[in-house]
């Protein structure tokens, strides 16, 4: 992995955690300074302007998947996919910078395990859009389906439309936000990040939720475990203004009325945890 | 896994034979053990659709004798209709071991269903006016191929590709399940029903019968019980989701409705297609485009979501 160190200190200055670690840190962080910037070692030189396109109409997944790959191995930054018919798994373990136009809609584990990339999808996914992304940026202009953001670590994940249930499940990090509605459990199994929902909630919102930070601007039908209500602070306010006025999600009447849901932090001790300790339970 | 799979015309008939053969073959993948359908054409007034079978796929294969033993079979089903004074106006052999017949017949249906079912190997798969219920082993196009689905018109239908996870690879545990005794009333299912055995005992201690242990048998047991004391079918399907245990998204069609119902924990997938002309629900939406080819507006029906629609 190019550009890449071990310092203790830049997570902290980046604000990515802020309570403070005793004992071991075995964490690895990318450099600034580095030649490399954010990028991995085997990532490949695309030029943003040089754009190709796939029709997948006839086309199975691995058929799909592979003209992508060709075409970033040719040095195209974007890519657009017609024709998509709702197939699954298409757009995953895309782990560089490019950017990718969907016209239409994707199937289940669409955009999973993606580092880097930014994914405009002008239709609605289904379950477990964007499961495990690290970085980058997608974008529903639909509804999508159940488990939407499983388990991100990073980057915006972004449904304009309504999402199933399970939305955020064991989420560690990066910002899921929906501009309608979401089903049950939602949040369920929190670690990290930060959950925005325009509409209303469904029940067990923040289930046994560890950590991270959820903001509803509508009704919450009820809250799971562990998970209790907080004071919605200036500087939450100003955070969701920035992010929903980027995405163009601002609600007409503001963000003063959201409610912001945290871990009571009663039901697993998580802060007095070791680092190994965290490690494993992430 | 299983996929289910339902469709809905709200303004006259359509191919809904090829169309549900369409939206089952492209969930293939979920369940590879066998398919079956039930779908629903114009009722004729005093005219009944019977289906059954009197053997499974599999005793052809291993049983001595295994055509001289349908055909014995099937000759005591011809007496005992007779005997019943059912008459037959129309006979259709769909395979060796599965039937249909058109018949007349006034009397008490669970009667003509218990006295066939008594008979060794029979089975009846289905009975309704407008009612067609096909299942066998095999993907969506084996099994339309087989029994001539392609060509068929109608309102309204349910389908299940099966991959059999709590009972038998064979055509009497493969869905849809047909409401015994009642007419026009099929079920598909997707999920694990976690108090089946339970449940299944009070019913049967009721006086219910079950043909299989397929836990979605349950379904239609329940469903039909409830119809039969004068609950509507939201009703029902509100009911069940407080009284079946377990992981599930179902679909219930009655002669002239399409229902859908989602456990508490939505942990089985539905996607929704809902438009002026028709509704089409599956467990991927790539089931749904397999009848709409452009680009439509679909969501996922959220926990304990009930939803019937008219025919």
């Amino acid at each position: 992995m190019a550009g890449v160190n071990t310092s203790t200190d830049i997570g902290h200055e980046m604000g990515l955690h802020t309570e403070p670690l005793k004992g071991r840190d075995i964490k690895t962080m990318f450099s600034l300074e580095n030649e490399g910037g954010f990028a991995y070692a085997f990532a490949p030189d695309v030029d943003f302007n040089k754009r190709g396109s796939v029709d997948c109409e006839g086309k199975e997944a691995t058929e799909i998947n592979g003209e992508i790959r060709e075409l970033i191995k040719s040095g195209h930054g974007t890519v657009v996919l017609d024709n998509p018919g709702a197939k699954h798994s298409i757009i995953v373990g895309i782990l560089h910078r490019m950017n990718f136009i969907v016209n239409g809609s994707l199937g289940y584990f669409g955009c999973g395990l993606l580092d880097g990339p930014m994914v405009r999808i002008s239709g609605r996914v289904g379950w477990s859009f964007g499961e495990n992304m690290m970085a980058g940026v997608c974008v529903v202009e639909k509804n999508a389906g159940s488990t939407f953001g499983a388990a991100i670590r990073g980057g915006d994940l972004v449904c304009k439309g309504s999402v199933g249930s399970r939305t955020g499940i064991d989420q560690k990090g990066g910002t899921i936000l929906v501009g309608g509605d979401t089903g049950a459990f939602s949040g369920f199994m929190m670690q990290r990040g930060r959950m925005v929902v325009c509409g209303n909630a469904g029940k067990n919102l923040g289930d046994s939720m560890y950590d991270g930070t959820i903001y509803v601007g509508g009704e919450i039908k009820d809250l799971g475990v562990d998970a209790v209500p907080a004071d919605l602070t200036d500087l939450d306010k100003a955070w969701l203004t920035r992010k929903l006025t980027q995405y163009e999600m601002m609600p007409k009447s503001g963000v003063d009325h959201f409610t912001k849901i945290v871990a009571g932090k009663q039901l697993w001790s998580y802060d007095n945890l070791e680092p190994s300790e965290k490690k494993l339970v992430l | 896994m299983c996929g289910i799979a339902g469709l809905i015309h709200r303004k006259g008939k359509s191919n809904v034979g090829q169309e549900m053969t369409s939206m089952l073959q492209a969930l293939k993948h979920r369940g590879p053990d066998s398919t079956g359908f039930a779908i629903y054409g114009e009722p004729e007034k005093n005219t009944f659709i019977l289906r059954f079978k009197v053997a499974e796929q599999e005793d052809l294969d291993g049983a001595l004798k295994i055509h001289e033993e349908i055909r014995r079979r099937k000759d005591a089903v011809n007496q005992t209709l007779k005997t019943l004074g059912v008459k037959v106006s129309e006979l259709e052999d769909a395979t060796e071991y599965a039937f249909r017949y058109v018949i007349q017949y006034d009397g008490d249906m669970k009667v003509l269903a218990d006295h066939v079912e008594d008979i060794d190997g029979a089975e009846i798969l289905s009975i309704g006016s407008g009612l067609e219920l096909i299942k066998d082993l095999g993907d969506a196009s084996v099994v339309s191929g087989a029994y001539g689905l392609g060509d068929f018109t109608g309102t309204h239908g349910i389908g299940h590709t099966r991959m059999a996870t709590e009972s038998d690879v064979d055509i009497r545990s493969a869905h849809p399940y047909w409401a015994y005794p009642y007419n026009d009333i099929a079920v598909v299912h997707n999920g694990q029903i976690t108090n089946y055995w339970l449940m299944r005992r009070q019913f049967e201690r009721e006086g219910q019968r079950f043909v299989s242990n397929c836990d979605s048998e349950l379904l239609a047991v329940y469903v039909a019980t409830h119809l039969e004391k004068g609950h509507t079918l939201e009703e029902t399907l509100k009911k069940s989701i407080d009284e079946i245990d377990g992981v599930f998204t179902y679909l219930v069609t009655t002669k002239d409705e399409l229902g859908m119902a989602k456990d508490s924990m939505a942990a089985k997938p539905m996607v929704l297609y809902e438009s002026d002309d028709m509704v089409a629900l599956a467990s991927e939406e790539v089931a749904i485009r397999a009848i709409i080819p452009h680009e439509i507006d679909t969501w996922d029906p959220y926990d304990e979501e009930v939803r019937v629609w008219q025919a």
